[in-house]
């Protein structure tokens, strides 16, 4: 084991093993926020639909979440990089059209988006159904909308409750983005596989990664944590209270 | 556009069922041999052994925070080093990826286990385990004849959809260049130039299976649940 090596030049191009994986780590990085965004926002819509009592919008919802649960990631990076544009001529000439990396990257956030989509309605949906009935009742009682029980009463409870299954989630997605290695970006796991490849130092390449990983988990934890302890409602949610009783 | 063509399907059948064949026989050790192992890590865990307990969760959290992906790499490379070191041969011997895969996946599910059995023994009542050592049962056995049996029923659900799980994450062995199931439908694929239907297919497959298991399992759950 010779840490060093990542300071040694990368045979064509510019900059050190190091910095080659710090690109792909801003890669990895990058697919993740993007992806969350389109997750937390259609898992959200997801989550909401199932818990109305509309039946269809209920259907609609766990129809979804199961597609996406029960087909292993990489399948679904195949479906979205191979199956899509060869299905569709419209997709098949815009993707044509982009270079390949762009292609990659759209891919990749689309597929990992809509995959964890699936998990955070499961999220949302059941801090909802954690909140006691007489919440919504007490709602409508109040004369609010739906729209407005869901958006003053309802969702601001049930979103602190699931910020802890939320964390894993969020690690989740940053270590899946791994899986689209498969379709040919170059995100930190890739990187890592062509240091080991291109040096024969697999031990310090894998070690590097395992290491980047670690803490980033190790950050997204502290970040989620630190947001829970912002958001907690004093004297409610037991998280961040800060003992209580003065 | 070209017309798309089912029947490479039907003349790949059975390669694509030796590719399934190995998915299976994959699972099936990986769940139980990542079972046992991950109780254990429980045990550890909650043992009142400091150090026993911290090693087990550092073991844990760090097979948690990294993507399978890398633990699937880094036992490829790692696992003859392993097997020397533990059977004491001369040298490494040489297993290809689709034996390490399972050493890989039994270490990395163990650690998902894990916190599912830790789980299932906490959700035993105190009472219980006062009860067992009262009648003068030792640690192993009031483990062995009471704790774990309830942990186990209590938990069997949650064991099995993380089987469904580590069924779906095997797929990702065909990175290796494991002929699995996705591996083989992806030879197949490359080799006649009928990517949309292979993986059309693929995905299909593994909806219907993965679907009609969590069906069972939810059957299965209402079937077992202890009356209280």
């Amino acid at each position: 084991m010779d840490p060093a090596i990542l300071f040694e030049q990368v045979p064509d191009g510019d900059g050190t093993w190091i910095m080659s994986l710090a690109s792909g780590l801003k890669y990895t990085l990058i697919i993740a926020a993007l992806a969350w965004i389109i997750a937390f926002l259609l898992g959200s819509i997801l989550g909401v639909m199932r818990t109305t009592e509309n039946k269809w919008a209920v259907r609609v919802g766990n129809a979804y979440v199961e597609l996406f649960r029960n087909i292993p990631l990489i399948v679904q990076f195949f479906v979205w990089y191979f199956v899509l544009p060869g299905l569709i001529p419209a997709v098949k000439t815009w993707v044509i059209s982009l270079d390949p990396t762009t292609h990659q990257f759209v891919t990749a956030v689309v597929c990992l988006g809509l995959f964890t989509a699936a998990r955070i309605s499961e999220q949302v949906r059941s801090g909802i159904q954690a909140l006691p009935r007489g919440q919504r009742m007490a709602g409508n009682a109040m004369g609010l909308t739906q729209a407005q029980t869901y958006r003053y009463i309802l969702l601001p409870v049930a979103y602190r409750i699931v910020i802890p299954p939320m964390t894993s989630e969020l690690m989740n997605l940053i270590k899946n983005t791994a899986v689209a290695f498969s379709i040919g970006l170059v995100e930190l796991f890739f990187r890592t596989r062509e240091m080991g490849e291109l040096t024969f130092r697999y031990f310090e390449a894998f070690a590097a990664a395992t290491l980047i990983y670690v803490v980033i988990a190790m950050i997204a934890n502290r970040a989620m944590a630190f947001i829970e302890k912002r958001t907690a409602i004093p004297g409610f949610i037991s998280g961040g209270t800060g003992g209580g009783g003065h | 556009m070209t017309e798309l063509d089912f029947s490479v399907i039907k003349n790949s059948l059975p390669y694509l069922w030796k590719g399934l064949e190995y998915t299976l026989q994959l699972t099936v050790v990986a769940a139980i041999g990542g079972v046992i192992w991950g109780t254990l890590l429980a045990m550890a865990r909650l043992s009142s052994n400091k150090f026993l307990s911290m090693a087990a969760a550092g073991y844990v959290n760090l097979m948690r925070s990294i993507p399978l992906l890398l633990v699937i790499f880094w036992f490829y490379f790692l696992s003859p080093v392993l097997l020397q070191w533990v059977s004491g041969m001369d040298r490494p011997p040489q297993i290809g990826a689709d034996r390490s895969a399972y050493i890989t996946f039994i270490l990395f599910e163990g650690a998902y286990f894990c916190e599912i059995m830790r789980a299932g023994i906490q959700s035993i009542s105190r009472g219980q385990v006062a009860a067992a050592y009262a009648v003068g049962l030792n640690y192993w056995q009031s483990m062995q004849l009471i704790i774990l049996p309830q942990a186990f029923r209590n938990m069997l659900p949650v064991l099995l959809t993380q089987t469904i799980i580590l069924f779906q994450d095997v797929s990702l062995v065909s990175l290796l260049n494991v002929t699995d199931f996705v591996g083989a439908a992806s030879k197949i694929a490359q080799r006649d130039s009928r990517l949309v239907e292979m993986y059309l297919f693929v995905a299909a497959a593994y909806f219907i299976m993965c679907f009609g298991l969590s069906l069972l399992v939810k059957q299965l759950q209402k079937k077992i649940a202890i009356v209280r």
